[in-house]
């Protein structure tokens, strides 16, 4: 035993090889340290983290058929945000229903609990709050994209140029919560307003839809509402056979649907298309910018 | 000047069936010297043409990216849907290049084949040049290149791009390494035989880079020793690197890239384009320098019949990864096989396909297996390696993740632009490489071959060369 390897050198090697990763781990742990999203998280009674989800009721989403105007959640989600054309941080995809016919499906950001965004990350730009919402800090993105490759669900924006945002947008402070003004070179998405929640505001799409389809809430507290009414989360979803996007990708997204294609609305599944979304400040926005296509 | 680089036959018995050792004349190791100095003595204006034009064209791509950071990228032709384009196919394929080195020097090294030797030095040019010009790729795709040191501050080691940036970095290191331990008793050859004709900074750089080396036996033994460490800790780095590039498509949620198979077979098709490419920089440099007596038919064929072993490797990976998905055809595949099979982009992957099979087809043939056959079945790899790395990017991100019509990208002049400059940039750093480098591992040669034997015509071994019937005049 005088040499080769004894099972005293094998541990002091091994407590080396730990000491040095766990440096290593250190190091690259800085990535975790808060960052812009200031605000302390909002607690539900008894001091427990609120958990923001949305439950889309696509029985009630006509894609803005009867009203005659484009998806109005998508409009209210680009006036309240500045979000720079061709950006739809909640975009109406109308999908084809098995049997033939259309349903409207207004698509925010998933608000994945397993990210794959998050996974990919290489500065910890994209990260997850303690309320569960997936933000981008866009004054440390580095523009890679790899989280645009990695989302499932086409839901991240990249500023190609400079955006084409209105002159107030450029006045807001930045903050990950809102986004604005828009930082060329990075990426952005649906922040699922979770500012607005905090203030007991519903986040604009909510407010925007005029049927009412987009409820909002607590998972914690159990509770959501459209605005009209107040849910039990959880009642609400199970009676109602709620299903997530791509759910065998086990991505575990906060956006749980109802299954519909606008019949509470009235709409007919054979009834298709929907207006095109358009940004009302194209005469407004800053010299140079340009919108681009997605 | 004898004690400057032993010439003792060490290692005798592994000096290769084919090529026993042999004594080697003096009047023929001058000439291998001088041939393979004489870039370093001397420089003609055909030289300075050639740097200049390349530095022209780097140039113009350095304008398109002055264009590109200050316009933002919006003046490629990515966009939301297809996010990453040219830019990390180009990644990709010359990262794949950078291969050639570690099969040439590191793999068949280990394995004590003798045949290659000299031609390592231009392969490990090759590594280490390929690698500045790929490495750089992911940077010039940044949107924010102003925020790289984020990656330092910042940096998480569950993101594949990090394991990208782990891996390549510690390639360019190791193989910087291994490209220079051999170059220690060239360096030292140079500074001897230039001696007081050099310019000053010449004869600097040459004292500096030698290292004080005088060929005695405990250099030598200092060397060796390195030279196998480097050697085997290399192969597991090369490896590695192209595993790691495939992850940052593998390791998303998209059909095509939904794989087990990617890491092997980035690697395959890595190696495969590797030699494709070292087997073109031979031939140029073969010709330039007059290296016709060092550099045979002999390397050429080797290489080629490497390249169609690794041919092979590419059918059976192509196959596993086409009929596998194919035959399930989950949603999107469907999608994917159409685009790539009979939709736009059929005319790039049919050529693919071809190009995979041609050199297998060019080294089947005795009539074919020649140099120009080998050389024009390297341009073919390279060409369609080229475009199966575009092929994985583009048509893969292209698949709808969502109910949406499918995105078009055609690469802007921006981006063609700074790939041309990206090739500039691989010519450029190789030419002044040829220049402050012997392009032959002198030494090497020298001590494990001697002359070349004569060539037969055949690259089988001697025992079966030796029959009349397979003799060429």
């Amino acid at each position: 035993m005088a040499k080769g390897l004894g099972r005293r050198s094998l541990l002091r090697f091994l407590g080396a090889g730990v000491a040095a990763t766990s440096a290593a781990g250190a190091l690259a742990g800085r990535g975790a340290e808060p960052v812009a999203a200031s605000t302390h998280p909002a607690v539900a009674r008894g001091g427990r983290l609120r958990r923001w989800a949305m439950v889309i009721d696509l029985r009630r989403c006509d894609g803005c058929q009867s009203v005659g105007k484009p998806p109005q959640c998508t409009r209210a989600c680009i006036e309240g945000h500045f979000a720079p054309q061709p950006m739809e941080w909640i975009e109406v995809y109308e999908g084809h229903l098995p049997g033939g016919g259309t349903q409207f499906i207004p698509t925010p950001c998933q608000q994945c609990q397993n990210a794959p965004c998050v996974n990919v990350c290489p500065v910890a730009a994209t990260f997850a709050t303690p309320e569960g919402v997936v933000l981008i800090d866009q004054q440390r993105c580095i523009g890679c994209r790899i989280c645009m490759e990695a989302c499932p669900y086409d839901r991240r924006f990249f500023n190609w140029g400079q955006a084409p945002q209105p002159p107030e947008a450029l006045f807001m402070e930045y903050d990950a919560e809102h986004q604005s003004p828009a930082i060329k070179g990075t990426v952005m998405k649906c922040d699922f307003c979770p500012d607005m929640a905090r203030s007991g505001r519903l986040p604009y799409c909510a407010q925007g839809c005029p049927n009412n389809a987009i409820y909002y809430g607590d998972l914690e507290e159990d509770l959501a509402t459209n605005g009209e009414e107040v849910v039990r989360f959880a009642r609400f979803i199970a009676t109602s056979s709620a299903y997530r996007l791509k759910e065998d990708l086990g991505t575990e997204p906060r956006v749980f649907y109802i299954p519909g294609h606008g019949e509470a609305a009235g709409r007919s599944p054979f009834k298709r298309g929907r207006l095109p979304t358009q940004w009302p400040w194209q005469k407004r926005v800053r010299q140079g910018a340009v919108p681009w296509t997605r | 000047m004898d004690t400057v680089i032993g010439v003792r036959p060490r290692e005798a018995e592994s000096a290769g069936v084919e090529s026993p050792p042999l004594a080697v004349p003096p009047e023929w190791r001058a000439r291998l010297e001088r041939r393979a100095l004489a870039p370093l003595a001397g420089t003609g204006w055909r030289y300075y043409a050639w740097i200049g034009a390349l530095l022209a064209v780097i140039g113009w791509a350095i304008f398109a990216y002055a264009r590109q950071v200050d316009e933002g990228l919006i003046v490629t032709g990515m966009r939301d849907r297809i996010s990453w384009g040219l830019y990390i196919a180009s990644f990709v394929f010359f990262i794949g290049i950078s291969h050639a080195g570690t099969l040439l020097s590191a793999i068949l090294r280990v394995t004590r084949a003798r045949w290659q030797l000299s031609v390592t030095r231009m392969a490990e040019f090759i590594t280490v040049v390929a690698l500045m010009v790929g490495a750089l790729m992911p940077f010039i795709d940044m949107g924010r290149p102003d925020r790289i040191l984020n990656l330092f501050l910042f940096g998480r080691w569950q993101s594949p791009l990090m394991w990208d940036i782990f891996a390549i970095s510690t390639y360019l290191t190791g193989s910087t390494i291994y490209l220079y331990l051999p170059l220690i008793p060239d360096f030292a050859l140079a500074r001897d035989r230039l001696g007081p004709t050099a310019a000053p900074w010449k004869r600097w750089f040459l004292t500096t880079a030698a290292l004080g080396w005088t060929g005695s036996p405990a250099q030598r033994h200092l060397l060796d020793r390195a030279m196998t460490i480097m050697m085997i800790v290399i192969i597991p780095v090369a490896v590695s690197v192209h595993t790691v590039v495939s992850w940052i498509f593998a390791m998303t949620l998209r059909v095509p890239f939904n794989t087990s198979i990617f890491g092997a077979y980035f690697v395959a098709g890595a190696i495969f384009s590797g030699i494709a490419a070292i087997v073109l920089l031979m031939v140029v440099l073969r010709k330039l320098l007059h290296l016709e007596d060092y550099i045979t038919e002999r390397q050429f064929v080797f290489l080629g019949y490497l390249l169609a072993a690794l041919a092979g490797v590419m059918v059976y990976m192509n196959v596993s990864e086409y009929v596998t998905h194919g035959y399930k055809m989950e949603e999107g595949v469907n999608f994917h096989f159409n685009q790539l099979m009979v939709g736009p982009f059929a005319p790039l992957f049919w050529s693919y396909v071809a190009g995979v099979v041609f050199p297998a087809l060019i080294v089947l043939f005795r009539r074919t297996r020649t140099i120009a056959g080998i050389v024009t079945a390297s341009v073919v790899v390279l060409v369609v390696m080229w475009f199966e790395r575009y092929l994985i990017v583009v048509t893969g991100l292209r698949v709808p993740l969502m109910p949406y019509e499918p995105r078009e990208y055609f690469p802007s002049w921006v981006e063609l632009s700074i790939l041309v400059g990206a090739f500039a940039l691989f010519a450029l750093l190789i030419s002044l490489f040829a220049k402050l480098f012997p392009v032959i591992s002198v030494w090497e040669v020298v001590e494990h071959r001697g002359p070349e034997p004569r060539w037969q015509g055949t690259a089988e071994p001697a025992s079966r060369a030796a029959r009349p019937e397979v003799t060429n005049p």
